[in-house]
């Protein structure tokens, strides 16, 4: 299987940012981080914020994404990200202001699960800030 | 007839005019092609989400649906989310898409349901107000962004659904023109929530996996499903209000150069009647000395 590559499309409400054929795709799944490559059972998951890492014959590339989902096939992985950024366009400010903005909303939120989730996104996206 | 002075007076006004209608065009056009390709842009996205939740829809049904998709049980009370422009000079988009909105909701009030308005966007309000001044629920103002963008549509569907889940509402319609061409926007009503079931049943009998859960997936599909048709709508809207605007700016332009050649026309009549009447006056006098 070492040959064969997936298909990878990395979509944001946006704009198609990448479709590219890649040999392994590791995305932040809601459970972990989870590696995807070519003949991946069929699986639709939930993502985290977290970083995207995009192997192709032997570089990587790699992309912020704030949640979103996976689905996935054995020949095709398909993200679509709440929002996604490149790597190379990330920097610190952008970070941070995420970081406050989750935060806000963790101190806004309603319900016990919405606050959950924004706790959530603000310790993935601390992740994020400590790797960067 | 009106005097020469005046005449070119009113010259130089529609030559000023013609002039800002002109501007108004070739910014309309620069920005079309903008606006369009962010509304092309966004479509993959969409697509690709009603693909999932076709996949997903079909497989959780029954009671354990979320409300978002099952809808409150009643289709009573309608909310009408209609999404209008900022700025005017667009011709007759904004004035479309009300009318639709107004027939949209005589059509529900006639058959016995409650009609409740929710605005974005500057253009509809006060043609809405006038006729259904105590039915207007809220509005959401994109006039402070120069580009709504995703943020606006996030902010639009969580007081919605904020909305929908304090029970204010049982269906909710989304009212915009959806983008074809600079000559043609079509205003287009189109279910919000309950989110409709999509008509397409999932594709092959292959096995899924769901991570965590079919049921947790579709809670955080739905609104995002419902925020990714918002923002389509501004798109959609700010890509018809430039197209409308460049075509209804040619239109004035046009109308503005062939006013200025018959007040042309009109001036240098009357100014030759002028030196015509002059002249006999001149011939006239020195005949009778």
């Amino acid at each position: 299987m070492a040959a064969a590559k997936i298909a990878f499309d990395l979509v944001s409400p946006e704009r198609l940012l990448l479709s590219v054929q890649a040999d392994m795709v590791t995305v932040p799944g809601a459970e972990g981080y989870m590696g995807v490559m070519a003949g991946h059972s069929p699986l639709v998951a939930t993502l985290r914020a977290g970083m995207i890492d995009v192997l192709i014959d032997g570089k990587d590339d790699r992309y912020f994404i704030r949640g979103g989902f996976a689905e996935i096939s054995p020949a095709k992985i398909t993200v679509l990200a709440e929002e996604a950024i490149p790597m190379t366009e990330l920097d610190l400010a952008v970070l941070d202001q995420r970081i406050a903005d989750a935060q806000e909303d963790e101190i806004a939120a309603k319900t016990d699960r919405d606050r959950q989730a924004a706790g959530q996104m603000v310790d993935d996206l601390k992740l994020v800030r400590a790797a960067f | 007839m009106a005097s020469l002075k005046e005449l070119k007076g009113r010259i130089n006004s529609v030559k000023s005019t013609q002039k800002i209608t002109k501007a108004k065009q070739m910014v309309a056009a620069a920005k079309l092609r903008k606006a369009q390709a962010a509304a092309e842009a966004a479509r993959p996205y969409a697509a690709r989400l009603a693909e999932v939740m076709a996949s997903l829809a079909g497989k959780v049904s029954g009671d354990s649906a979320p409300k978002l998709l099952a809808g409150t049980g009643s289709d009573q009370r309608h909310l009408l989310v209609v999404v209008n422009t900022d700025k005017g000079l667009c011709g007759g988009l904004n004035s479309n898409i009300v009318k639709e909105a107004k027939a949209q909701a005589r059509a529900l009030i006639a058959a016995g349901k409650s009609v409740e308005f929710f605005l974005v966007g500057r253009k509809g309000r006060a043609p809405i107000r006038r006729d259904f001044a105590d039915q207007i629920g809220g509005g959401f103002d994109t006039s402070t962004v120069r580009d709504p963008g995703f943020a606006e549509a996030e902010a639009i569907a969580s007081e919605l659904m904020a909305k929908f889940e304090s029970g204010s509402f049982d269906v909710a319609h989304l009212i915009f023109a959806e983008f074809k061409s600079a000559l043609a926007q079509d205003p287009l009503t189109q279910q919000l929530i309950p989110v409709p079931a999509p008509a397409t049943a999932s594709e092959s009998g292959a096995v899924v996996e769901y991570e965590p859960g079919e049921e947790e997936i579709l809670e955080e599909l739905l609104p995002r499903y419902v925020k990714t048709q918002i923002f389509g709508a501004l798109l959609e809207i700010a890509a018809s209000e430039q197209g409308a605007s460049m075509t209804a700016m040619d239109n004035a332009t046009r109308n503005a150069g062939e006013l200025i050649d018959k007040l042309t026309i009109q001036y240098n009549r009357s100014r030759q009647a002028a030196i015509t009447t002059e002249l006999v006056e001149i011939i006239a006098g020195a005949e009778a000395l």
